[in-house]
């Protein structure tokens, strides 16, 4: 059976579900746990990747070098690694760093109709002769022919494989089986998918992504990540060997990480809850949780009615600005409507005396 | 280190601005250099500036969409590139250049030493920075003027209005969201300059020790128009002073970007002031959706009408 090269992104994407405060007592722990259960790739940094430690997004707890740093010395046997997204990431001032602090393996992700923004980027750390992925993320939003042409580009960019993102949760499994097989056969490269677990399909979806020719499958410790979790590894890692590919991963290690992500990580459990699965048909990016759940709280809105809201305007990762727009209207038009409703209330009266 | 206020002094003295149209014509003579969607937008808009009189649209394409337009209207043309400007410096009063970061840079070494000014529309950020609502009177007369970027427009007077009212900001942001079809290979290839170039102009402009720009391209259709947030790390706010000062602010920048609108007015929120402004393009040559592209021909439109206004003294600001 193939050969699946597992990627950890517990410490990056699971940022998102503690607002990017992961801090370097966790970040030591987990790296070193899931070093030895020698996963291929332990990824690390803010939910958003390099350079996005912000008001927009957060603001992280630790610098990027910091976080990398600390994985760094914690890792032997497995690579550590950088995810960046052009426009929040700049290569003098985020791919450097990343370079300097010991990152062996760089994913530059674009919107999944705009693979171009990455071609500096990856040609720059491919010069720099450092293991270089493309990740087009939320790609659900993207017709199959496009995603393959956007994988070519990234390919011909010197990409060495790449990653398709389910960001928001929202693939259906046959939908997805259909986009990889199409990406496998359009490119020379790897592919590989990272899944979301709004509707809780994420394990399914990653085990029907190796069926259509994934070689690159992308889990966390407990899901922990944005939204309603990620791929949960230590399952994955299971399902896989039980299904006969070989991960290279230690089962009873996997499971010890795992359940140390539980106690030292997590503070809630990833869930399927109510506002996930609305999140999830929605289509909008995992890393709006919390920021969509605070600020309809403060705003006294459903956050429900703010995550369709967002779909409608087809907001893509990094638009948390738009939140606070969409939210205060929701308020402006509630308080209308119950105004309105007074008017009604003190004209009924009148009507009835007449 | 804070750049000077918009003060309305007389001009330094402008050993490069020689008035080759004080003649009394009327109108500085301008090229422009580069037939892209941004030249001919901007052509658009100098055609109908009574202060601005185009003598020549120059590209390298005759057949190019920008040079039919241009010929349409009743525009000289050339396909010759910066040749016509050097062969014939006398016959321009100013040039706008409107191609990309390296060929303004070429094309400023050959007419720096005509004495010709050039206004730069590309982020190449070879001369002074210029956003006409917070610097105009100081961008007359300059050999080279920048205009930063679309982002920089929209958003750098918004956080300098922040900083302005909220001396203790020490951290502002800048979020723009264009559409994915108004943001052309140049931009695209240039991410990284494009947010230097703006960080550079918050630096500058604002005078706050740290900033940060993201940009966001989204591919919806239809196609979103340009927005910009503006976010400021702060605990306390004077938010009442915050917002009569915005509100001033978008009144200025209206006055020569007529689609720039605020979506949403500045509040308070979770440690962190936030507003949003939202930029329709005047749909000149480029979509409405485009106000990305737009404002940044307005600005540089509004920054050549300034040194008209100078240069052809009262009988021009009178319209005499």
């Amino acid at each position: 059976m193939a050969q699946i090269l597992i990627s950890d992104p517990t410490l990056r994407d699971g940022n998102h579900a503690v607002q990017h405060r992961l801090n370097e007592a966790q970040i030591r722990r987990y790296a070193a746990a899931a070093n030895a259960a020698r996963v291929a790739i332990v990824e690390v940094g803010h939910g958003n990747g390099l350079g996005a430690s912000s008001l927009q997004v957060g603001e992280a707890l630790l610098s990027d070098a910091e976080m990398l740093r600390i994985a760094r010395e914690e890792l032997s046997d497995v690579k550590l690694g950088a995810f960046g997204i052009p426009g929040f990431a700049t290569m003098r001032r985020d791919l450097d760093v990343a370079i300097d602090a010991g990152a062996d393996v760089f994913r530059v992700g674009a919107h999944c109709t705009e693979a171009d923004l990455t071609e500096r980027h990856i040609s720059y750390l491919r010069e720099r002769e450092k293991e270089v992925y493309g990740v087009l993320m939320m790609c659900h939003m993207a017709t199959p022919e496009r995603l393959c042409e956007e994988a070519r580009k990234m390919e011909s960019y010197g990409a060495q494989g790449v990653i398709v993102m389910d960001s928001a949760g929202a693939f259906l499994t046959h939908d997805l089986q259909d986009r990889i097989a199409r990406l496998v056969d359009a490119t020379q490269i790897a592919i590989g998918f990272h899944g979301h677990n709004n509707l809780c399909l994420a394990v399914a979806n990653s085990v029907a992504a190796v069926d259509a020719g994934a070689t690159i499958v992308d889990g966390t410790a407990r899901g922990f990540g944005a939204g309603a979790g990620n791929t949960e590894l230590e399952v994955l890692v299971a399902v896989l060997a039980e299904l006969g590919h070989d991960t290279g991963i230690d089962l009873y290690k996997v499971l010890d990480a795992a359940d140390l992500a539980e106690r030292e990580l997590v503070e809630q459990l990833p869930s399927t809850d109510s506002v996930g699965i609305v999140s999830g048909l929605a289509g909008v990016f995992s890393g709006y949780s919390k920021p969509v759940r605070r600020i309809a709280r403060d705003f006294g809105v459903d956050p429900r009615d703010v995550f369709f809201a967002l779909g409608r305007r087809e907001v893509i990762a990094g638009q948390e600005d738009v939140i606070l727009e969409v939210a205060m209207a929701l308020r402006d038009a509630v308080e209308e409507q119950r105004l309105e409703q007074q008017d009604e209330e003190i004209r009924t009266p009148e009507g009835d005396r007449s | 280190m804070e750049a000077s206020a918009v003060s309305r002094t007389s001009p330094p003295p402008r050993p490069h601005l020689r008035l080759a149209s004080a003649d009394g014509a009327g109108a500085l003579r301008v090229g422009i250099i580069g037939t892209g969607n941004i030249g001919t937008d901007l052509l658009l808009k100098v055609q109908r500036s009574p202060l601005l009189e185009c003598e020549l649209f120059a590209g390298r394409n005759s057949r190019s969409a920008g040079i039919r337009k241009a010929r349409e209207l009743g525009v000289a043309t050339s396909d010759r590139s910066i040749a016509p400007f050097v062969e014939e410096p006398e016959r321009f009063d100013l040039v706008f250049d409107a191609t990309s970061a390296i060929d303004a840079k070429r094309h400023y070494e050959l007419l720096e030493p005509l004495g010709i000014p050039v206004i730069d529309l590309t982020p190449a950020k070879l001369g002074k920075l210029c956003i006409p609502a917070l610097n105009l009177s100081d961008c007359v007369g300059q050999p080279n003027l920048c205009m930063v970027t679309c982002g920089g427009q929209a958003a750098v007077p918004l956080a300098r209005c922040v900083v302005e009212t909220q001396p203790q900001v020490d951290y502002v942001e800048i979020v723009s969201t264009s559409a994915s079809r108004s943001v052309g290979p140049a931009t695209r290839i240039n991410i990284d300059e494009y947010l230097a170039t703006t960080e550079a102009a918050v630096a500058g402009f604002c005078g706050v020790p740290k900033a940060k720009t993201i940009l966001i391209v989204n591919p919806s259709s239809p196609p979103i128009k340009m927005q910009n947030t503006v976010f400021a790390k702060a605990d306390e706010v004077d938010l009442p002073a915050l917002r009569a000062a915005v509100e001033e602010m978008v009144g200025r920048i209206q006055r020569y970007v007529p689609g720039y609108r605020l979506v949403m007015a500045p509040l308070h929120e979770h440690g962190r002031i936030a507003m949003t402004v939202q930029i329709s393009g005047a749909g000149d040559y480029l979509p409405e959706y485009a106000g990305n592209l737009d404002i940044i021909t307005c600005a540089a439109v509004a920054a050549a009408e300034e040194n008209a206004r100078v240069l052809l003294g009262g009988s021009a600001a009178t319209g005499a």
